[in-house]
């Protein structure tokens, strides 16, 4: 069974600091971006920036993912 | 016409719409136990988003979640960031699930704590728990669909018949195409879900305000404790947050039929990649909170804040439209009702009755079980949602801490111990 890397982690524990446990830092109204309350924009932006995150984690796993297949279809054959 | 007979005529269309796509969708499969519960592990990109989306945006995010925007204002803002941190948690752990689901055959998730814990009563305890907590969570998308159909309609339908007819329906189309009905009737349902929520969260606000940014600016001037925690609350401020967008962000993938819909993946990285792109998806909830907040200036003092969406959509938009928003918000209570009763169906006939009480069946009984249950539960739902009244978000909550709970024994089923694990996977 592999670990994700701790690169992936690291980048994956970004939206939860951004959206969940920093919230008495953005939840209010001013200043108000686009029109919208601040809580509002900030929280809009991070669905935007947790499907990047996301993706930087599906490129950084992507390699091992490759390989670790690779080394069960060879297993699979070998049997 | 009457502007009651257009919108009744729009919704009837809808629904039947729906319907026959579901009934069609496993007409030229036959329907064998995998089939019927994992699609025969088939399923690409395409129909894997919409299975996702399908389950995702129920009839809450219609109308929870502006009814929450309405009568709690900022606490509301929980729902805009669990649904995308849970793709997060289910990026890690739903390929995990796949592979042991490929490798042992499983098609639920009491199928995976027996492989993994080796335990026929754990199986039967958790196919239990699981079954217990999804009858609150289909009552919602039930008193939903009835709430919807009736104030769509004018009143033309009331509650119950509309709950009745849309119940014999979805468990019409479920006991005949399982898992793909529900993947196909999500096609239409997603579409118009995201075109009637994105076109009245626009006009609704510019109706009444001349846009979304003079409405919050009035808001802001007016009630600016409306937009931020606790809102109209005295508990709900940071530290509920917090709590709460943690227990449903972990929770969320623990859900029976969520864990279960993994089981129809082609491959992992199928579900690698729709854990990116779905967090995107949750901006459409967004216009629905303008929509809440709207109703906030324009109509307070509603006592039942679950309706403020569909009152403000009757009084400012053409009946045509209101019949689009009620087809499309039946239709968003009924694809999840069916997951939930597909789900729950089969965790009863395969977890429960099957190791319990005749470990003898067949996988073709036990699909036939399966599909007996399917009107069994849809009776016991409606029957819930008919004789008892509770708001919409506490029983979603309370279905939450339910399925939370399964959430520590699946983190330790792989991360718990890696020689465990390795000897497991040998065996």
């Amino acid at each position: 069974m592999r670990r994700p890397s701790f690169g992936a982690i690291s980048l994956a524990l970004i939206p939860f600091l951004a959206m969940c446990f920093s919230v008495s830092a953005w939840d209010r109204v001013h200043p108000m971006i686009l029109g919208l309350p601040f809580n509002l924009f900030w929280l809009l932006s991070w669905i935007v920036l947790t499907s990047v995150c996301m993706w930087g984690v599906y490129r950084l796993e992507a390699p091992q993912i490759a390989k670790a297949e690779g080394r069960r279809e060879n297993a699979g054959r070998a049997q | 016409m009457s502007p009651t007979a257009i919108a009744l005529a729009i919704i009837f269309f809808i629904v039947a719409l729906g319907s026959a796509i579901g009934f069609y969708a496993g007409t030229r499969h036959r329907m064998s136990l995998e089939q019927w519960t994992v699609g025969s592990r088939g399923f690409g990109s395409l129909l894997m988003w919409l299975l996702m989306a399908g389950e995702i945006y129920t009839t809450f995010s219609f109308l929870g979640a502006s009814g929450w925007a309405y009568s709690r204002g900022g606490p509301a803002l929980y729902i805009l960031a669990y649904l995308p941190l849970s793709y997060v948690v289910s990026f890690f752990i739903s390929p995990l699930v796949w592979e042991l689901g490929r490798e042992h055959g499983l098609q639920t998730q009491p199928d995976f704590f027996l492989v993994r814990y080796r335990s026929k009563y754990l199986m039967a305890f958790v196919a239990l728990v699981g079954v217990a907590f999804m009858i609150p969570y289909l009552q919602i998308q039930l008193t939903g669909l009835g709430i919807i159909v009736e104030v769509a309609s004018f009143g033309g339908i009331g509650r119950t018949r509309a709950m009745i007819l849309g119940v014999v329906l979805l468990a019409g189309f479920v006991f005949v195409s399982g898992i793909r009905a529900v993947a196909w009737v999500s096609v239409l349902k997603d579409f118009l879900m995201v075109f009637a929520a994105v076109s009245i969260g626009i006009y609704v606000p510019h109706f009444f305000f001349g846009g979304i940014r003079p409405m919050f600016a009035e808001l802001a001037r007016a009630k600016p404790a409306h937009l931020v925690m606790p809102g109209a609350t005295n508990n709900l401020g940071h530290t509920w947050y917090v709590s709460t967008v943690l227990l449903t962000s972990l929770g969320a993938f623990m859900w029976p039929h969520a864990f279960g819909a993994t089981f129809t993946a082609r491959s992992a990285n199928v579900l690698r990649r729709n854990s990116v792109v779905m967090p995107l998806y949750n901006i459409t909830l967004a216009f629905i909170f303008f929509i809440g907040f709207t109703a906030f200036l324009v109509i307070p003092g509603l006592t039942n804040g679950d309706l403020s969406l569909l009152m403000l959509v009757r009084q400012t938009l053409p009946p045509w439209m209101l019949g689009v928003v009620g087809g499309a918000g039946a239709l968003t209570a009924m694809v999840p009702a069916s997951i939930l009763i597909l789900t729950a169906s089969t965790l009863f006939a395969k977890n429960l009755y099957r190791p319990v009480f005749a470990p003898t069946m067949t996988d073709d009984q036990v699909a036939r079980l399966a599909r007996i249950m399917v009107v069994a539960l849809s009776l016991v739902c409606l029957y819930f949602a008919i004789y008892s009244s509770t708001t919409l978000v506490s029983l979603l909550l309370l279905g939450y801490a339910g399925v939370t709970q399964f959430s520590p024994a699946s983190s330790w089923a792989f991360f718990g111990s890696a020689s465990r694990w390795s000897e497991f996977s040998a065996a």
